[in-house]
């Protein structure tokens, strides 16, 4: 399991260049731009083992919050591979303002001079325009991580927990810990 | 940078605001942590529906630029949520809020991970929350219809482009940035030329 790098001061600032220059590149989020960070951080350098770099992704996506933790995860092994959790923690900071400083800079000026120029037909053109495909975008969305990459029949208890999932909070107002937690128990009893 | 007024549309109709940077910090971080398996859902739940601080429409269209945006979504949609209040300050508040103790609990799983990344129920079950977190997303995307049915292209060519959204993103698997360009280009140029007609 452990696997131990040596990480130069500079290996550390090339780690923090790769993630500026891929946080512009995160169009449509963070996990788009994962296999280029596979690319990098296993294939090239070895600095991750590829086990590492999943259980990365995984665990973000399993717990609360924003899944581009699953970036400062990354950091963290790195940190660890590198020799304990001083750097690991390291990691985490250099990995993850790597990934939001550009694309949060860049976000938070352009959101404010959209709000400036609100009435601009531009504008106005823009964010309505882009109304029905993000609204379609966010129902497409919810289908490809409900059917997974390719189509298994064999997984249809999990469509139907997605399905009615979907129907149960488009029509009541139930709290979304509790479907959480039906879900999590179904799973560990083996019956989805 | 100073804050923005965060009343543009019409008042009334209950609309709330955050009270304050700590009400921003504690509110996104609560936020943050119901959101397993991706925060949005409980996003528009509580600022929309519960909080009350954006309508259905000023929700679609902070996230149409939170998506089109590089970055994480939800975090350019905390950053430009916190901005509209409080700033440059707000901002940065709000995305605090929905890192800090997400990031913390984060590091602590991955540190227990070691010990029970073997047992077969855990796994089980963490599939079936990423199937219901599949369904919460698709929840949100159904709740925000309704609010296309002002849209100045109106309703026959909202669905025309969503069915395409739809196809192209879940059927086809086309590359995101793709179905951006081609559909939101047209459409927002179609969105253009009404605007300007009216």
């Amino acid at each position: 399991m452990t696997h131990a790098i040596v990480m130069t001061g500079a290996d550390w600032v090339s780690l923090l260049l790769h993630y500026l220059m891929l946080s512009l590149l995160a169009i449509g989020g963070a996990i788009t731009t994962a296999p280029d960070m596979h690319r990098f951080l296993v294939d090239e350098r070895h600095w991750l083992t590829d086990p590492q770099f999943s259980a990365s992704v995984a665990i973000a996506q399993a717990a609360p919050g924003p899944n581009v933790l699953f970036v400062a995860l990354m950091g963290w092994n790195v940190g660890l591979n590198a020799g304990g959790l001083s750097l690991a923690a390291l990691g985490v900071v250099l990995a993850l303002v790597g990934i939001l400083l550009p694309s949060t800079t860049l976000t938070y000026l352009a959101a404010q001079w959209g709000h400036r120029n609100r009435d601009l037909r531009g504008v106005r053109a823009f964010k309505q325009g882009m109304a029905p495909i993000v609204v379609a975008l966010l129902v497409a969305t919810g289908w490809v991580l409900a059917t997974g990459a390719s189509y298994n029949a064999h997984d249809w208890p999990l469509w139907l927990v997605a399905a009615v999932t979907a129907v149960v909070v488009w029509r009541t107002r139930i709290h979304l810990l509790w479907l959480l937690g039906a879900g999590a128990v179904l799973g560990w009893f083996g019956l989805v | 940078m100073t804050p923005l007024p965060a009343a543009t549309a019409t008042a009334g109709s209950g609309r709330a605001q955050p009270e304050s940077l700590t009400d921003l910090f504690v509110s996104f971080t609560l936020l943050a942590l119901q959101g397993f398996g991706g925060v949005l859902a409980v996003v528009q739940r509580e600022l929309v529906e519960r909080k009350r601080w954006m309508t259905r429409e000023e929700f679609i269209e902070e996230w149409a630029v939170a998506q089109i945006m590089p970055g994480p979504n939800v975090v350019n949609l905390a950053l430009m949520i916190g901005g509209r209040y409080f700033g440059l300050r707000g901002a940065l508040v709000a995305l605090a809020g929905m890192l800090t103790a997400p990031l913390v609990v984060v590091i602590v799983l991955a540190l227990l991970y070691a010990h029970f990344a073997d047992n077969p129920h855990l796994a089980a079950a963490l599939r079936g929350m990423g199937a219901v977190a599949a369904g919460l997303i698709t929840a949100t995307g159904l709740k925000l219809l309704g609010a296309l049915k002002q849209h100045p292209l109106g309703v026959p060519a909202c669905i025309a482009f969503g069915v395409a959204t739809f196809i192209g993103v879940a059927v086809l698997r086309l590359p995101l940035a793709w179905v951006l360009a081609a559909l939101g280009g047209l459409s927002c140029w179609l969105t253009w030329h009404k605007l300007g007609a009216a």
